[in-house]
């Protein structure tokens, strides 16, 4: 398949359906990472940063800043995947970002189904990713 | 449990104004809203807003929630509660929250507010749960509120005004926009937002839509088509980009679970967003103390919100036996306001939405 690298465009036949594999954590896009950065110009807003944190996720170290939300944070630090679909274990990313639609429940601290994209960070939270429905 | 006259839920324009209306009023209020800041979906509004100067038009979006703020403060019988969110109410009129990661607050109000604003809607296509395809609203947070880059390369989905301006916001902050497609033949959004765009270099594809989004556990590429007049794709149409995000901006659509739970007559209104509370025009719904405004109660914007907010304010503090002598210029004044922001062109819709919801007055 030839791209045009200018316009990223190509024509080509349907593309394949992503196979069901299981995604978890260690699998996530890591590699990107260095794209993917925390903006410091911008021509209207001033980002003000927190405290610089850490925390484990899956207990892999992510650093962050007070005042960002967990799911921005790993997003941030490169992650993509925070769920799992319960029956055919699809990997899902955030959708809403506001605490609507629940794609980004993960365990925080031994807590299941929390919604990550509005629980804030603390510094030395365990994040984890979620099996199925969770435990009390 | 707590007692209070007036339970608000949802710290947005709505909500806000309603909070000072009532507590200006000499209402005791608690305003809930889940997210840790308040103002709702002004927080991430960088743009000037329209409207007129009533509702802050020219602000920026985030200037209006501060403006909005500040006066709530000023009023001591009004509580904000932050990382606040309302789950349920009982049939004994009493309503649950989650409240700073605590247990279940039990709260018994006189009367309540509900201002929960909407929630992004989404579109079945093949490859539509891969992470990176989210909602517009979605990485507009990630960017403006959190100043997190949200992607490289963006293909959005709708040319409505969320869609363009998302777009254009996207484009300052670094992110390259490869395309703006639209099932409709037309542009949704105002022609302002659209030209800024177009003198951008992005394309705008009207009669497109999304024939699948595709990539190994997260998204590598986004299959745009041609539709026909009856909404078809058109093989051989396929154009494919290389995209690290899919924005899907099609429209919101009211969170009115809550007033459904509290026994609200409901009606599915289309250019409403979905079900909204059947309500008088002073924003009574058919539970006798439970008032709705702003998108809750059917997609406007932040200007006929605010308006809103007031009106359903005043409503509440009538109902509680608060009302003020000047209740009725207010009222009027609310009722003028909301007439003149549905007027015009992009007004025909809503008026004939709230034809379907508005029983009596
Ligand atoms: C990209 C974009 C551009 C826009 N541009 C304009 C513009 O230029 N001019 C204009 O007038 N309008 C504009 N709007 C529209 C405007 O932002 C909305 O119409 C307005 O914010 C609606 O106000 P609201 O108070 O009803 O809801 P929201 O602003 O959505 O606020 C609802 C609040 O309720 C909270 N909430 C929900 N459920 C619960 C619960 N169970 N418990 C506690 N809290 C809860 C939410 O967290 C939220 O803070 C734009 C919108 C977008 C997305
Ligand atoms: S992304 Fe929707 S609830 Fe978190």
């Amino acid at each position: 398949m030839a791209i045009d690298e200018k316009s990223h465009i190509l024509f080509t036949k349907p593309l394949h359906q992503t196979p069901m594999i299981y995604y978890h954590s260690t699998n996530t896009d890591i590699n990107l990472k260095g794209d993917y950065m925390r903006i410091s110009a911008h021509p209207i807003l001033d980002f003000e940063r927190g405290t610089q944190v850490s925390f484990t996720f899956d207990g892999v170290q992510v650093s962050a800043y007070t005042g960002e939300t967990i799911a921005a944070a790993l997003y941030a630090a490169g992650y993509r995947t925070l769920a799992n679909s319960p029956v055919r274990h699809r990997p899902r990313g955030f959708f809403c970002a506001i605490g609507n639609c629940s794609s980004c429940m993960m365990v925080v601290n031994g807590n299941a189904n929390v919604k990550t994209c509005i629980e804030l960070v603390q510094d030395g939270m365990i994040v984890e990713t979620q099996r199925g429905k969770g435990t009390l | 449990m707590i007692h209070i006259d007036l339970l608000i839920v949802g710290a947005g324009p709505a909500g806000l104004m309603a909070a000072k209306e009532a507590g200006t009023a000499g209402a005791n209020v608690l305003l809930l809203e889940r997210s840790h800041v308040p103002g709702g979906q002004l927080v991430k509004q960088t743009h000037m807003f329209f409207g007129s100067e009533e509702q802050y038009a020219s602000y920026r979006g985030f200037d209006i929630s501060e403006i909005l703020l500040d006066e709530i403060k000023k009023l001591p019988n009004v509580k904000l509660a932050l990382n606040a969110t309302a789950l349920a109410v009982y049939d004994d009129g009493i309503w649950a929250a989650e409240m700073d990661g605590a247990s279940y607050t039990k709260i018994l109000p006189k009367a309540v507010i509900i201002a929960t604003g909407a929630g992004e809607k989404s579109l079945a296509f093949p490859g539509n749960d891969l992470p990176g395809v989210y909602g517009a609203g979605a990485v507009q947070t990630l960017m403006n509120q959190y100043g997190i880059k949200p992607a490289n390369r963006v293909v959005m989905l709708g040319a409505g005004n969320i869609g363009l301006i998302v777009s254009y916001q996207l484009l300052q902050a670094g992110v390259e926009v490869l395309a703006v497609c639209d099932g409709s033949p037309r542009i949704g959004g105002y022609l302002v937002h659209a030209a800024k765009l177009r003198r951008m270099g992005v394309p705008i594809l009207t009669s497109h839509s999304v024939k699948q989004a595709a990539g190994q556990g997260r998204l590598e590429t986004v299959v745009l088509w041609e539709l026909d007049k009856a909404w078809q794709g058109i093989p051989g149409t396929e154009k494919v980009y290389r995209a690290d995000v899919l924005c899907v901006a099609v429209g919101l659509s009211p969170l009115s679970e809550l007033l459904r739970q509290a026994g609200c007559e409901m009606v599915y209104v289309n250019t409403l967003g979905g079900y909204v509370p059947y309500r008088d025009s002073f924003l009574a719904t058919s539970r006798e103390n439970i008032f709705v405004a702003g998108d809750v109660a059917g997609i406007e914007e932040a200007s006929s919100a605010m308006v809103e907010g007031r009106l359903a304010g005043l409503s509440a503090a009538k109902f509680l036996g608060l009302s003020t002598p000047d209740f009725n210029a207010k009222r009027n004044d609310c009722m003028t306001q909301l007439e003149s922001l549905r007027s015009g062109h992009a007004g025909e819709r809503i008026l004939s939405g709230l034809a379907q919801a508005v029983i009596g007055s």
